[in-house]
């Protein structure tokens, strides 16, 4: 076990390099620098004086050859210094920390409300014996991944609040202005989340020990509930980490639709100046989140189902 | 005084009010109090007047600094405000300033000499991330504090443009506190100012938080109401979204939008309880900036040509929100010394293709001329800072290839723009800028500075660094005009249309009057 743990903490460390490694070379071949972004930005194109932006560039060490850049970095990243944002001079830890609490209120009611959604559609699917009912409700999960995130929050602002006036359109103040942004984040995840507990609940109803414990005597709703969600939730769980990604990948584009100030929003300001220490703390802390998420499931994953074996656990397909 | 912008909003709230349900004081009698809600659409990342230029963030920095003078928006005349008189040496090089007694910043220290002379030292020190201020403090020698409440300005070469400049946001005074504070610290603490109000707080891509200045008795000589402003509080909260700003204003959930755009105004008017306020910006207008030292556009008839191909009021009437107007000369016409050569700028499609048939260029079989092998093909920069640039610049392409001119589009980042103007590797730049003193036009052409469009040295240059020099209304408006003159008849660059700030105010909302470059001033501003 303790191998195990040490192998994917290992594997862990070299993902969260690869990603680092990635954006800066991403970064570094776009053109333009933030230097540039930072002096000429607003809605001119008044001219700047070319040696004061030299020794602009030099103050940020943006004249240095890019291996020495990249050294640098990466040298006080791994201490956990990501340096100061180029455009406001704010530490990028703090740039995060100061947008991660509202991203985490947003990314975890809408993860609650995938859930909760997500497995009650799921269950009322492959619970009803209508036909017709059942077909409708199977299509729901691909109708909610296919609609853009962008138009459904538009949509639900318009009604909600433009046309019923019932909450507001923008804002991080309280429960009112959480509502309308976590129910566009939950849409594609909870319909995401209902596809694949739908098809494994259909095919835990079809095994054998469904079988049994119907002969036993057991009620349907107990069956169903009880033993094929029980089995069924496993592949369910190995989605987790794919399902994190989602919300946090959603949030850029439901924190600007919006207009909440969470990572989303903070990620989508710095790439468009280039800020390329915010980018690769956020890359960095995005390549964090989903690794962890994906390193507690397999690691709670025999818990679930004692069937699995840590053995034959680090020969399944790592998702990571 | 009244300014052209503030009677037109005046008329519009007066007949639009009346009638309403509000049992309170009669409309139009200005009341105090309340929290004005304004939306805008970004957030430039810091909130030091000194550094931003950014529109958006602007409205709201503008009103927690005070400057030395005021800028009239109707005549362009500079005003006083915190200082009560001036004078300017003939030579334009060195400016002397009176200030007004017993003005304090918000934190009790007194704005007076040193705090000027600490102000513009400090503003030379930020170098490119102030890139406006220290433009305009450009040859800055020093300044000396004979007094308490005399401050003298001097600078190197004359400098005509800086009695403007002082009445700009970027030189508006702050206190030594902030001064004495990095450029970094400065963008996240905010600056303290003595401005009607008082930055109260931020967040960062959300909002900025302004609140009334207690005790504030030294507003602008322009200014309606003496002493405090009307609002006790100012949110300008962030909206990335047109259609939810939209949707926000008609629906009641702010009271102010700015960034409106053409296909906004449906829905704005719709309501019945919106008005739109426009005014063109100050400046240089959008222009295709031609790269005057390129083979092709050497030869000033290909120039005149393109200049003549344009059906301006096509391209606004198509792109832009009413009210905007076509360009009539390389400055908008809210520009001080101003001058209309609109007879050259005409659409005359058949002009422009005799001029290209004199020149020796025939049209292909693609309908693209070509001369000795080489196609007339132009390549054009631009960025995505304005939602109008696109749809503009691919009507442009259209009524160029009528003529025979093949235009490609080449979006480029923010991030390139200073590269990109450095090297020179560009056909022609879509781009305004916006600057309430003529000698903008010396700063963007003299072949002598930066020269990003790469003119040779001429008539032209003479006549810049003359203006910058005259002190006399009428002799500098002759000069400025002989400039204007010179830049549209060769044709250097093509003026093309006024960028017009266009804002969104709830008929509620009085008085929000836009100041002489177009920003806006609050401190008259109330709510019913």
């Amino acid at each position: 076990m303790r191998r195990y743990v040490f192998r994917r903490l290992a594997q862990a460390v070299a993902v969260l390099w690869a990603a680092y490694t990635l954006s800066f070379l991403v970064l570094d071949f776009l053109p333009g620098d933030p230097v540039s972004a930072m002096a000429g930005g607003g809605l001119d194109q008044a001219s700047v004086d070319p040696a004061q932006l030299e020794s602009l560039k030099r103050e940020y060490g943006f004249d240095k050859p890019v291996l020495v850049q990249y050294a640098d970095y990466l040298g006080r990243a791994v201490q956990g210094d990501f340096g100061n944002s180029v455009a406001t001079g704010q530490p990028v830890t703090s740039v995060i920390g100061d947008a991660l609490p509202q991203t985490l209120v947003l990314t975890g009611a809408a993860l609650v409300l995938a859930v909760v959604f997500g497995t009650g559609l799921a269950l009322a699917a492959t619970y009803t014996s209508a036909r017709a009912l059942r077909q409708l409700l199977l299509s729901l999960p691909s109708l909610g991944v296919s609609l853009p995130t962008f138009w459904v929050g538009l949509m639900l602002v318009q009604l909600f609040s433009f046309r019923l006036r019932l909450l507001p359109a923008f804002g991080n103040d309280g429960i009112a202005s959480l509502i309308l942004p976590a129910v566009t984040l939950a849409v594609p995840t909870g319909a995401l989340l209902a596809q694949v507990l739908a098809k494994s609940l259909f095919t835990a109803l079809d095994e054998p020990y469904v079988q049994t414990a119907r002969a036993k005597g057991a009620g349907r709703a107990r069956v169903h509930l009880r033993h094929a969600l029980r089995n069924a939730a496993l592949p369910a769980l190995t989605i987790v980490g794919l399902l994190v990604g989602n919300l946090l990948a959603g949030s850029v584009v439901v924190e600007t639709v919006f207009s909440r100030n969470g990572i989303g929003r903070a990620t989508v300001s710095a790439v468009t100046v280039q800020d390329i220490p915010v980018v690769q703390g956020v890359v960095v802390f995005g390549a964090l989140v989903f690794v962890c998420a994906n390193l507690v499931v397999d690691l709670v994953y025999p818990l679930f189902d004692p069937r699995i074996v840590v053995a034959s656990a680090t020969r399944r397909r790592s998702l990571v | 005084m009244l300014t052209v912008v503030a009677a037109l909003a005046l008329t519009a709230c007066g007949s639009g009010d009346s009638g309403t349900t509000d049992g309170g004081a009669a409309d139009g009698t200005a009341r105090s109090g309340g929290t004005l809600t304004f939306a805008v659409g970004s957030y430039a990342g810091c909130v030091d007047p000194h550094q931003v230029a950014s529109n958006d963030t602007i409205y709201a920095l503008r009103q927690i600094v005070d400057s030395l003078t005021d800028q009239d928006p109707s005549t362009g005349k500079i005003v006083p405000w915190l200082a009560e008189r001036w004078e300017v040496s003939a030579d334009a090089k060195t400016f002397t300033f009176h200030l007004r007694p017993g003005v304090t910043f918000s934190d009790g220290s007194a704005v007076d000499a040193q705090a000027v002379k600490e102000n513009f030292d400090a503003a030379r020190k930020l170098g490119a991330k102030a890139s406006l201020a220290t433009g305009y403090l450009s040859g800055y020698v020093g300044t000396e504090t004979p007094d308490d409440l005399t401050a003298v300005v001097s600078f190197e070469q004359p400098n005509a443009q800086f009695l403007q400049a002082t009445s700009t946001f970027s030189l508006g005074l702050v206190a030594g506190s902030s001064v004495r504070k990095t450029a970094d610290q400065r963008c996240t603490d905010g600056v303290v100012g003595s401005g009607p109000f008082v930055l109260g707080g931020y967040v960062a891509n959300q909002s900025i938080t302004l609140v009334k200045r207690k005790g504030y008795d030294w507003g602008s000589s322009l200014w309606r109401k003496t002493g405090e402003a009307y609002l006790d509080k100012v949110l300008f909260t962030v909206v990335p979204e047109a259609g939810v700003r939209t949707g926000s204003l008609v629906s009641g959930q702010v009271d102010a939008i700015g960034s409106v755009s053409l296909a906004d105004e449906a829905a704005l008017k719709a309501g019945g309880a919106v008005n739109l306020q426009t005014r063109a910006n100050p400046g240089v207008v959008f222009n295709l900036g031609l790269n005057n030292s390129k083979p092709l556009l050497q030869d000033v008839a290909v120039r005149q040509a393109i200049q003549v191909a344009l059906d301006r009021q096509q391209i606004v009437d198509t792109v832009y929100p009413t009210g905007s107007k076509p360009a009539t000369s390389i400055l908008a016409h809210t520009t001080p010394y101003y001058g209309d050569v609109s007879p050259q700028l005409t659409f005359d499609a058949a002009k422009a293709k005799s001029l290209l048939d004199t020149a020796g260029w025939q049209v292909g079989g693609d309908g693209i001329r070509t001369r000795n092998g080489t196609r007339l093909s132009l390549s054009v920069g631009w960025f995505a800072n304005a939602a109008t640039n696109q749809p503009t610049l691919e009507l442009i392409q259209q009524q160029l290839k009528a003529v025979g001119v093949e235009i490609t589009l080449k979006e480029l980042q923010i991030a390139q723009i200073t590269q990109v103007q450095q090297s020179g590797d560009f056909d022609a730049l879509w781009g305004n800028i916006t600057r309430a003193d003529p000698d903008i036009l010396r700063s963007t052409y003299s072949t002598a500075l930066a020269n990003t469009y790469r003119l040779t040295a001429g008539a032209l240059d003479p006549v810049l660094t003359e203006q910058a020099a005259t002190v006399d209304p009428a002799k500098r408006q002759a000069l400025v005009n002989q400039a204007q003159d010179l830049i549209v008849r060769n044709a250097h660059v093509i003026p093309v249309v006024e960028l017009t700030t266009a804002l969104g105010v709830s008929k509620k909302v009085h008085d929000l009057d836009f100041e002489a470059s177009s920003r806006i001033q609050l401190h008259d501003t109330w709510k019913s």
